[in-house]
């Protein structure tokens, strides 16, 4: 979704701490996807864990967006499960866990205390478990529902639903049968139709789009000839990805009604920012937590510091503030979609 | 100081960093109150800075090899491998290196005056140096055997020295790290005063062995295993390990891996928040 820019040059900001902490306040506080966030700042699904409390304020996250529980039990992907590359780095976990019902007993009331907003996501091998999955999981405390569409380790070859419009739609529309909940829908990167599966995902009644999961790729230990993950193929993530997911949010955004979630190679707040100027309402971030484990408490200070050095008083003033010279947003994809 | 530590990332200045022989190196930094809380067998997660490959973009975990709670710094013991551990050779005395931990669930620790023993090789030593001490202090005596390729490949005996513990150390070079003929010194050891603890770490080797030795049957055994990881913190499910206890319940092992991959068919822990210290027959219990 695209707004207009609306920056408010003569902003003052008030002094003293209280004032401070007001202002910061309502400059990151933000909608999205039907929620009401206190930041557009929130972990990636899989990076995360209660375990983060260890070494920052839990509660004071946009959103806690839990690791994808899957439809029954999984023992995950052979060791190596991650490898480096440059910028970056590799994973084929392989969504181990016990099922959604271990989910719901045992995993899910460890994240209900904190106060942020809880959002579950899940992931499933056909449409009806989705379904099954999205009502069972409709519990007190969730705030909204992301559907894992896109992982590419689940299945074989790294296909998955999030590769089709019709597969996506048929999820969506059956995710949105079984919850009131918001739904958000995580799509992969590892398709020349994101757009249009974006539009379907919105068309069969998701909420917001998280563009996007990894990118699917691999590495070889040359000496050794073999592939660096057990599984062969895993996922790309962190700064390596940025370019590739910003464009895909910037054509997503300024097609759909519906919230666009930015994520992928976040690593500052100025990486946030970029994301909203190019329609995103929202962020993930992920590997960069692995990295830096106070991250997400440093990219929201970085965030505020950004906005303030450039006069905004909320950040809901850089979404889609995108400014092209000679260009309407809109013209500028379009010339896009028939570049050859 | 509390007790109980919590993991910290900060970026320390560097005292020493020295080539102690046969690609090992040993570094020396400054660390935080809570940095030096940390318990035999844990590590903690190192952002390396680029070296002669250039840059690293994970951390490395290592091991605490010392600590100096007076002085405040704490050691590590490295062998350079890859490009992670070329750029830590390159780090310089005033530099600034970036560690988060203490990270982990170290060594058990008995209290009383029993005989530990302790089966070491290569670099698995460095995880064994904030042991040795602790055992010491704890009133136990300590018998170690430390094993190396050859006599020139010794490295990480000064905890043990400076314990001044018993220490047998064998080679490859002259077949005295034979494992038969381990089994029988072991065995030899034992008949003269029973072990009451027994710690390993770097060599499978020596793990099945000590596993298997009817001698050691029933006494309290460690081990300290290494897995590739991502995180550190128990949030990525990198860097499990197959293990072979049974899990009563659920509700005992809350959302651990353990418990979730158990309805799986396999059993596995997290090696960085389950472990990196585990019970023996856990892990040897599961090799083919
Ligand atoms: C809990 C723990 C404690 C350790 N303590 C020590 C220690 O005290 N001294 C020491 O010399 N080494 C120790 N290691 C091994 C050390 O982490 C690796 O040697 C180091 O990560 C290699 O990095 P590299 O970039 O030089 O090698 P590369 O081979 O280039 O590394 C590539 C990737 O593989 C990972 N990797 C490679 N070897 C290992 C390994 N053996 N274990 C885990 N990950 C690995 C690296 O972290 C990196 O992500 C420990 C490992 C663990 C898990
Ligand atoms: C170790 C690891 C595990 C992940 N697990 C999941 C998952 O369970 N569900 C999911 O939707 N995405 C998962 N992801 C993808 C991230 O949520 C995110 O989309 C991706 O990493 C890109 O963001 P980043 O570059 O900030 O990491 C995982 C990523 C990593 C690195
Ligand atoms: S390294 Fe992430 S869970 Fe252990």
């Amino acid at each position: 979704m695209l707004a207009v820019s609306n920056r408010d040059p003569g902003l003052s900001i008030q002094d003293g701490p209280e004032g401070e902490t007001k202002d910061r306040d309502g400059l990151l506080a933000t909608a999205c996807g039907g929620l009401e966030l206190r930041s557009p700042i929130m972990p990636a699904s899989g990076t995360f864990s209660h375990e983060m409390d260890q070494v920052l304020d839990v509660a004071k996250l946009g959103a806690l967006v839990l690791k994808t529980t899957t439809f029954g039990p999984r023992a995950g992907n052979p060791v190596p499960r991650v490898s480096e590359t440059s910028d970056g780095m590799l994973n084929s976990i392989g969504l181990p866990g016990g099922g959604f019902e271990h989910f719901s007993e045992s995993t899910l009331p460890k994240y209900l205390h904190y106060g942020s907003p809880v959002v579950v996501s899940i992931s499933a091998e056909t449409v009806v478990q989705f379904g099954q999955m999205a009502q069972a999981l409709t519990l007190p405390g969730v705030a909204a529902i992301e559907v894992n569409v896109s992982c590419p380790n689940i299945e074989a070859d790294g296909k998955a639903f999030a590769m089709s419009k019709s597969a996506t739609a048929s999820v969506v529309a059956e995710v949105r049968a079984s919850t009131n909940l918001p739904i958000w829908v995580k799509l992969t990167p590892n398709t020349g139709e994101l757009v249009d599966i974006a539009l379907a995902s919105q068309n069969s009644g998701a909420d917001a789009v998280v563009i996007a999961n990894t990118i699917l790729a691999m590495g070889i230990d040359a000496p050794t000839q073999k592939p660096t993950l057990g599984n062969v193929m895993g996922g790309l993530s962190g700064p390596a990805i940025k370019p590739i997911i910003l464009r895909m949010v910037y054509q997503c955004a300024s097609k759909l009604e519906i919230d666009v979630i930015g994520c992928g190679g976040i690593q500052s707040g100025v990486d946030v920012a970029e994301y909203l100027l190019a329609g995103a309402a929202a962020v993930q971030v992920g590997t960069v937590s692995f990295v830096d484990p106070t991250a997400l408490v440093r990219i929201e200070d970085e965030l505020v510091d950004f906005c303030r050095s450039q006069h905004h008083s909320s950040v809901r003033e850089l979404v889609g503030a995108l400014e092209i010279p000679g260009h309407s947003i809109n013209t500028a994809v379009n010339q896009m979609d028939v570049a050859p | 100081m509390r007790e109980e530590e919590l993991p910290v990332a900060s970026s320390l200045v560097v005292l020493s960093n020295v080539h102690v022989g046969d690609g090992y190196w040993h570094v020396r930094i400054r660390a935080e109150e809570d940095q030096l809380l940390a318990k035999p067998g844990q590590f903690f997660h190192l952002k390396c800075p680029t070296g002669a490959s250039g840059p690293s973009y994970l951390r490395r975990p290592m091991s605490v090899y010392a600590i100096n709670r007076e002085l405040g710094f704490i050691e590590f013991l490295y062998k350079v491998t890859g490009v992670g551990t070329q750029g830590l050779a390159s780090l310089q005395p005033w530099d600034e290196l970036d560690i988060f931990g203490p990270l982990g669930v170290g060594f058990e620790l008995p209290a009383g005056s029993g005989r530990s023993l302790i089966v070491a090789r290569g670099v698995g030593l460095a995880t064994m140096g904030p042991l040795v001490g602790g055992l010491v202090r704890n009133g136990n005596s300590v018998l170690a055997i430390c094993s190396f390729r050859r006599p020139e490949a010794e490295v990480g005996l000064v905890p043990f020295e400076l314990a001044g513990v018993e220490v047998h150390r064998v080679y490859d070079s002259d077949g005295s790290s034979d494992v038969s003929g381990l089994g029988r010194l072991i065995d030899d050891l034992s008949r003269v005063q029973p072990f009451a603890s027994v710690y390993t770490c770097g060599s499978a080797r020596l793990a099945r062995l000590l596993s298997g030795l009817a001698c050691l049957s029933g006494v309290p055994s460690q081990i300290a295993v290494e897995q590739r990881m991502a995180c550190g913190l128990g949030m990525c499910h990198a860097c499990v390990v197959p293990v072979c206890t049974p899990v009563a319940s659920t509700e005992a092992a809350g959302d651990t891996g353990i418990s979730e991959t158990k309805k799986a068919g396999v059993q596995t822990k997290r090696v960085c928040c389950e472990g990196p210290v585990f019970g023996l027959d856990e892990i040897v219990g599961c090799w083919p």
